[in-house]
This record gives structure tokens, sequence and C-alpha cells, in this order.
């Protein structure tokens, strides 16, 4: 298990062949979350910068590794956030679940993307070419991560 | 009793500090009660704390209650809710 949050690019393909050489795993799933763009008329997005909070973010996120853990049978789970500013396109976060079959690593997988999304201290704000404003909780995600209870 | 506090994100650009240290009067003795207490600091911490869905409120890096007594040391965090992902 491992959790790095970073300011720094990430690529989750040769991590996921890096971590693959460790495990005698028959499947891995991965889920990568990107800076999506958008343009409202004059508003463009420019760049999301993403806050957290030092020392409890790692720990929400180890947290739910272990609850990911002790809930299926997995080899192996890594995670990535970064922080900072970012631009359009770019990787905002990278899972990936190791196991010996398929359906321990989807579930898995969408399990710690649903837990995050509602337990790891981050905030977006959004600055586009106009404005700068946080981006608002969204009630949808505390309704998905309420779905594995 | 010494507390060590945090503001994250919207709450911190809104009360316009990231962190301090407070030595509280013996008669708060609950997160309910600090809120309370910071509450009387003006219309901002008003407009945040008088609204329950526009903040969390960590412990020691865990999501808390407003029912948990504090301890000295501790470390008490406010932010909005969680945007990652």
């Amino acid at each position: 298990m491992s959790v790095y949050v970073q300011q720094d690019l990430f690529d989750l393909q040769s991590i996921t062949q890096q971590l693959k050489k460790l495990h005698n795993s028959g499947a891995s799933v991965t889920f990568e979350g990107y800076v999506r763009d958008f343009d409202l008329g004059n508003d463009k997005l420019e760049i999301l910068e993403l806050e957290h909070y030092p020392g409890m973010t790692e720990k929400a996120l180890l947290h739910i590794e272990s609850q990911a853990m002790s809930r299926w049978r997995l080899d192996d789970i890594y995670i990535v956030h970064r922080y900072g500013k970012l631009k359009v396109g770019e990787p905002i976060v990278g899972i990936v679940v190791f196991a010996k079959h398929r359906k321990e690593a989807f579930d898995a997988c969408h399990f710690i993307i649903d837990f995050l999304k509602s337990d790891a201290p981050f905030w977006k704000k959004e600055i586009t070419n106009h404005q700068s404003y946080w981006v608002d909780a969204k009630k949808v995600d505390d309704e998905e991560k309420n779905k594995w209870n | 009793m010494k507390i060590k506090l945090f503001y994250f994100a919207k709450v911190r650009e809104m009360v316009g500090i990231d962190q301090e240290e407070v030595d509280l009067e013996s008669d708060i003795k609950t997160l309910a009660e600090l809120i309370a207490f910071l509450k009387l600091r003006g219309s901002q911490w008003q407009a945040i704390f008088d609204m329950s869905s526009s903040y969390r409120v960590a412990v020691n890096h865990e999501l808390a209650k407003a029912s948990y007594k504090i301890n000295a040391n501790d470390e008490v965090a406010f932010f909005p809710p969680i945007t990652g992902g």
C-alpha cells in the first residue's frame, strides 16, 4: 500500500508496470482523473488550483486503502494525488489496484475513488481568464460514498 | 488551555488567517463552545459558522463532531466540504 501527495506530474502507466513486477496478480484496475476543460462564453478555465491539509490528507488516504484491503482480497493499492496549480488535461489523481481476480480489483478501485472524493481533504479552486472561485462540494459525491454502506 | 487552530481553502480566505494558537478560557470545553467563541470575532466568522453545511471540523487530523471535548494541544482545523479527486 502506498500514498503519494505531490505537486509533480505522474505517469500512471509506468507506475503500474513497475508495481506489476512486485506481484503475482491476475488483474490490475487503474483510475485516472484529469483537469476538465470548460469554456462558458468568455469564462475559460486556465488553472485548477488544489489546496490540501498536509498530514490529514496522507492519513485519510491510507485509511481508505486499509478499508479497501480489509474488504477485498487485494495484492496492492497505489494512490497518487496532486496539489498546487494544474493545467487543463493534466492528471489530478491516480489509483492502481492489484488483485488475483478482476472483480475485486474493479470493486476496490471504485470504492477508493468514491471514498477519496468525500474523505480526503482537498479543495479545488477554478481560475479562469476573468475570475477565480472555489468549487462547491456535490451532494452526489456523498451519495456515491454512502452506497457502499 | 492552549490549542492550535488551522483554516483551509474558502474558510481561510474568509477569516484572513491560516493558523493561530489560542489560549482558551476554562468555560470553553467542546467544539460547539469553541465555535460560539469564534463567531464573536465578527461578521466573516459568523457567516461561516452560522451554516453547518459550509464547514467541517477535524481534530488531530480526523473529522470531529461539535460535542467533541477539547484537550490541551489539540490541532483543530476548519475547512469547507471536500472537493478533491
